[in-house]
């Protein structure tokens, strides 16, 4: 989708606050937030293509004026309900009205999934369709629905910088259309194929794109 | 929104769909135990060991792994080396992809739009202003997080750290300096 969140290229963002010693919350909500996203989640009730959709799919007003954890917190609040783990009622009320069918895991098994993770790299045996070094164009995609080929080099013409292997295609997975297996690649843009003249001449910016997103190119 | 996350946690505690020991743990995890002085032991071992460097660059997820790093949100790692004629550094425009496992949860910057919309497309101005001035022969590698890879910056070993044991040079690795965006401290800043 065309959204908010796809920022890169924007302009008018403002300065950068660059200090070192800033917390990583501002509040304790943001923490309560961040592990009640990560906890409900432990039921697998959807995946992580589908929860960045629920952050990202929104309008760009709520989007850029809402902080990081609001939007995490909006998010959790969506998948919740879209997955009916919840119900819109009990979203408003806060009253519950049944139980889990499954309980959440132990808090003892906490640090063992965290360590363990979830890759989305696959065995699956699937052809790769560019080797390293073969020039490739992003396709000029146009999508209401999740993708991770940002805006910034769409239709642009890049350089196959290495193959990362067989990954989970998320603009399916976020829908629950499957993983269509595929290769996924590091694509080498020189800066100035993406910004134009003025960006300097030994700037290159390197973005991990699927087979589905590429065209060989001249 | 204190109040809505309130709300939201005794509900989902009242259902027994999440364990509040289960949230304590997790913030405790991300709190104190996971962040950034993981990498920078990761850095220091490259820097001071020819081969584990070796290893990091040919497959860094497991060359971190022997260090028990692993999990979420770095199950598939990529180190890129800085050198005098190149200059890298991490960015993810479209949400806030970060390597857990070795720089722990990232700051509120990284997750910023300042950041998010200007290092693709200005990494220099982006580089001074965390004070880090690049020579314009240098090229600057900007590395957007877009999929499951994530990237750990090696930055470049300072000069005058050729005494220095595993446990001085990871003194002198920064969060910042293996997200890229500065280099790393020079040893005099250490005592």
């Amino acid at each position: 989708m065309n959204g908010a969140h796809d920022m890169g290229g924007m302009h008018g963002m403002g300065p950068i606050d660059t200090d070192p010693d800033d917390p990583l919350f501002h509040a304790e909500w943001e923490k309560r937030a961040f592990a009640i996203t990560l906890a409900l989640g432990f039921h697998g009730r959807w995946n992580i293509d589908t929860s960045r959709h629920a952050r990202e799919n929104r309008h760009p007003v709520d989007y850029l004026s809402s902080s990081y954890y609001e939007l995490w917190l909006k998010g959790i609040e969506r998948l919740a309900v879209d997955t009916g783990m919840i119900s819109p009622e009990e979203l408003a009320t806060g009253k519950p009205e049944g139980f889990a069918a499954t309980p959440p895991p132990d808090p003892d098994r906490v640090a063992a999934i965290l360590a363990k993770g979830a890759s989305a790299k696959l065995d699956d045996d699937v052809p790769a369709r560019f080797r390293t070094g073969a020039r490739v164009r992003a396709l000029d995609i146009t999508t209401s629905g999740h993708t991770r080929v940002p805006r910034y080099c769409r239709g642009r013409i890049g350089i196959i910088d290495r193959d990362h292997g067989v990954y989970v295609f998320p603009d399916t997975h976020a829908h629950g259309l499957g993983k269509k297996p595929q290769h996924c690649y590091s694509v080498r843009f020189a800066g100035r194929d993406l910004w134009g003249g003025a960006a300097p001449g030994n700037d290159a910016i390197y973005v991990d794109l699927w087979d589905d997103y590429l065209e060989a190119a001249p | 929104m204190a109040e809505r996350v309130k709300s939201l946690e005794a509900l989902l505690v009242a259902k027994k769909l999440v364990d509040p020991d289960s949230l304590n743990a997790l913030i405790d995890t991300y709190e104190h135990k996971v962040g950034p002085r993981n990498g920078a032991k990761v850095v220091a071992r490259a820097w001071a060991d020819p081969a584990y460097k070796e290893r990091l660059m040919r497959d860094a997820t497991a060359a971190i792994a022997e260090f028990g790093f692993t999990g979420r949100q770095g199950e598939d790692m990529v180190v890129v080396e800085n050198t005098p004629a190149v200059h890298n550094m991490v960015v993810c425009t479209l949400c806030s992809c970060y390597p857990w496992p070795v720089l722990g949860l990232p700051p509120v910057w990284y997750k910023s739009a300042p950041y998010r919309s200007r290092a693709v497309m200005d990494p220099r101005g982006v580089l001074r202003e965390f004070g880090t001035v690049i020579g314009d022969d240098v090229e600057v590698r900007v590395w957007d997080s877009t999929a499951e890879l994530r990237y750990l910056v090696l930055p470049e070993r300072p000069p005058g750290t050729e005494d220095f044991g595993e446990e001085q040079l990871a003194e002198l690795v920064t969060r910042d300096s293996m997200i890229g965006v500065t280099k790393a401290k020079p040893p005099e800043s250490v005592p």
